[in-house]
């Protein structure tokens, strides 16, 4: 088992008191899985995505442990994680613009990053998965500002696997990119993985149509919690949370025209996380709700490798 | 309603302004009453920046843009137009001031276009105008927008547009900020306004979006028309390679990437493969080619030239022949 989290709790500090982003949180990953991450705005899936590399100052390790290939994370510890970061685990950050020295040509970023690491520099290696995600070696003589949104992209990609790391936490990595590039993007993170230069992946995003393309299993997060997690092609055609399959159905796809079928959304917002209300954190928006879910459902195995948090997904 | 004809955008770039970039050239359709248009493209195509022209944020650089044959640059008084033609953007959070309650926009409407009309009156017409775009005045009015959604406020500043009664919105990619679950809300809300009469010039880069609740579909490419038509026409038998190569790589909810139906050249994307059919523009019959640089393939359905240069297919194949 790759990455096992267990009751993780992470809060972020503000003056109106604890945000409770992220409230209980067990599941694991296993080897060569590609599991997708998936949820709205402030369902804390990038908070989940960010715990598992740095917690910020407003961030605050609740409780809960993480473990990955056997060892535990000091994830509330800044420094002994730097142990861990780049080489265990590792992030695609969202935006690639940013995270690129603008000063700096590539090849001598990258460099410099490797020696900050204490790893022999050789450029050999670096070609090769260059050229593994269709760039040209040449992007090394290169400024951040000389290469498209989409090239950007994939040098971020090959950094961040630079050292097979065990864990690869994709972040929202293809919002900002058109189309094509996201498509070209994501096959590359699929690449990744049948390659061996990672073993498993996390891929956060709000997009499930897209995370369905190159995921083995998507999990779906809620106001802070789980609500399902599944197979990918199970999850798409027949979820059990009752979120899952209003959000599933909200999407409109190629094909899909207003006069033919109307899609409708979910009426109502996601209770706030200040101090959010006992029971499923669903229950408001939920159109089968009943008395049991005042108290909150465990995130059960219904099926082989199918988990839902509902009461009446039997 | 609204036509665009021959438009082109040239833009100054370089440290002196020395160089041109020709952001649109060309671009001619039309929005009638009560049709929803969307102006699909991946960025760098123009669509942002025809937006803009319409709007009058831009100065057109050639070509004409009429709204009831009147061109719009020759309107002097800035109010009038604005009183038919509104726009929304895609950040509803940076069109709030945060200090101030979000009805603020109402009132300066109210100031602005109707200083004459009573207060209660104005009440009502508000109330109205957030009814019609689904929203319970008493849950919105005297908030302030950080206690409101980004579907609410979207929808606040779509009601604010309702309020001038206009005739034509542009909504340039409204709903790529919103959740999934609120976006379709929104996207519904257009096709009823729609059946109000309001002409819509929706701007995209998702292209289910753009399927879902559009008349008719315009797909840019660096600034000219690729393709134009009836959207099931344009989604439903693409013709030019550019379209059927965006298509391809929309990640869909059923079929996968890999799923694709491969041709029998399997090697090569989609766009190389498409490149190999013959070029939709130059197939068709000189007496299609209506207008400038589009041949019109079916009826109302417009293709430019792939990219083919002129008769190069043709040569290949003689080519190949010898």
């Amino acid at each position: 088992m790759a990455l096992s989290v267990t009751d993780l709790r992470v809060y972020y500090q503000t003056l109106r008191g604890e945000v409770k982003a992220l409230d209980g949180v067990t599941f694991s990953v296993a080897d060569g899985e590609i599991m997708g991450l998936a949820g709205e705005s402030g369902s804390g899936k990038s908070t989940l995505a960010k715990s598992l590399i740095r917690l910020d100052g407003r961030m605050r390790h609740a409780g809960g442990t993480v473990e990955l290939d056997g060892r535990t994370l000091p994830i509330a510890d800044d420094r002994a994680m730097d142990e861990f970061r780049f080489r265990e685990v590792s992030l695609i950050p969202q935006y690639s613009m940013s995270a690129l020295n603008p000063t700096r040509k590539i090849g001598k970023m990258v460099g410099e990053l490797l020696a900050a690491r204490g790893v022999p520099g050789g450029t050999a290696e670096l070609e090769r998965r260059l050229e593994l995600v269709g760039l040209s070696k040449d992007v090394l003589g290169r400024y951040p500002i000389e290469l498209s949104g989409g090239m950007k992209q994939r040098v971020v990609m090959v950094v961040s696997t630079l050292l097979n790391p065990s864990l690869l936490i994709a972040d929202e990595v293809t919002s900002a990119l058109d189309v094509s590039s996201q498509k070209a993007v994501a096959t590359t993170l699929l690449g990744f993985r049948d390659h061996g230069l990672v073993t498993s992946m996390m891929v956060v995003t709000h997009d499930i149509s897209l995370v369905y393309q190159i995921a083995d299993t998507i999990l779906v997060m809620y106001a802070g919690r789980l609500a399902e997690k599944a197979p990918a092609e199970v999850l798409v055609t027949a979820p059990r949370h009752p979120y899952t399959r209003q959000l599933v159905s909200a999407l409109p796809e190629v094909g899909v025209r207003y006069e033919d079928r109307r899609l409708a959304g979910i009426p109502g917002n996601p209770p706030s996380l200040l101090n959010p209300p006992g029971g499923c954190r669903f229950r408001d928006r939920c159109p089968v709700a009943f008395e049991q879910c005042a108290e909150q459902p465990p995130f059960a195995e219904v099926a082989p490798g199918h988990l839902v948090a509902c009461w009446k997904a039997e | 309603m609204l036509k665009l004809d021959g438009v082109s955008k040239v833009y100054r770039v370089g440290a002196f302004g020395g160089r041109a970039l020709t952001a649109v050239s060309g671009v001619g359709f039309e929005v009638g009453e009560g049709e929803v248009v969307s102006l699909i493209g991946e960025s760098g195509s123009g669509k942002s920046t025809i937006g803009r022209m319409v709007l009058r944020l831009t100065q057109v650089s050639g070509g004409t843009i009429t709204l009831d044959g009147r061109d719009i640059s020759s309107i002097r008084d800035r109010k009038e137009y604005y009183r038919q033609v509104q726009g929304v953007f895609q950040d509803p959070f940076s069109c709030f001031n945060p200090i101030f309650r979000a009805d603020r926009v109402f009132a300066l409407i109210k100031e602005q276009y109707f200083p004459g009309v009573g207060a209660r009156e104005w009440r009502g017409r508000v109330e109205d105008a957030l009814e019609s775009v689904r929203l319970d005045p008493g849950n919105v009015l005297g908030k302030y927008p950080h206690q409101l959604s980004g579907g609410q406020l979207q929808r606040m500043l779509i009601a604010r547009a309702v309020l001038l009664d206009i005739r034509l919105l542009v909504a340039d990619e409204i709903i790529s900020m919103l959740d999934a679950s609120t976006r379709i809300d929104v996207l519904n809300l257009l096709a009823d306004l729609r059946a109000r009469g309001l002409g819509i010039l929706f701007v995209t880069h998702d292209l289910s979006l753009g399927n879902y609740v559009s008349d008719r579909t315009v797909v840019l490419r660096d600034g000219r028309i690729a393709e134009m038509g009836p959207t099931p026409l344009v989604f439903g038998d693409p013709r030019h390679p550019y379209t059927r190569s965006l298509l391809a790589a929309v990640p869909r909810l059923h079929t996968k990437w890999t799923d694709a139906p491969v041709d029998g050249t399997a090697d090569g994307t989609a766009e190389e493969r498409a490149e190999d059919l013959p070029c939709a523009y130059h197939e068709a019959a000189q007496g299609s080619r209506t207008r400038p640089g589009l041949a019109e393939v079916a009826d109302g359905h417009f293709v430019a030239c792939s990219g083919c240069a002129g008769a190069a297919p043709e040569e290949k194949k003689m080519k190949e022949r010898a």
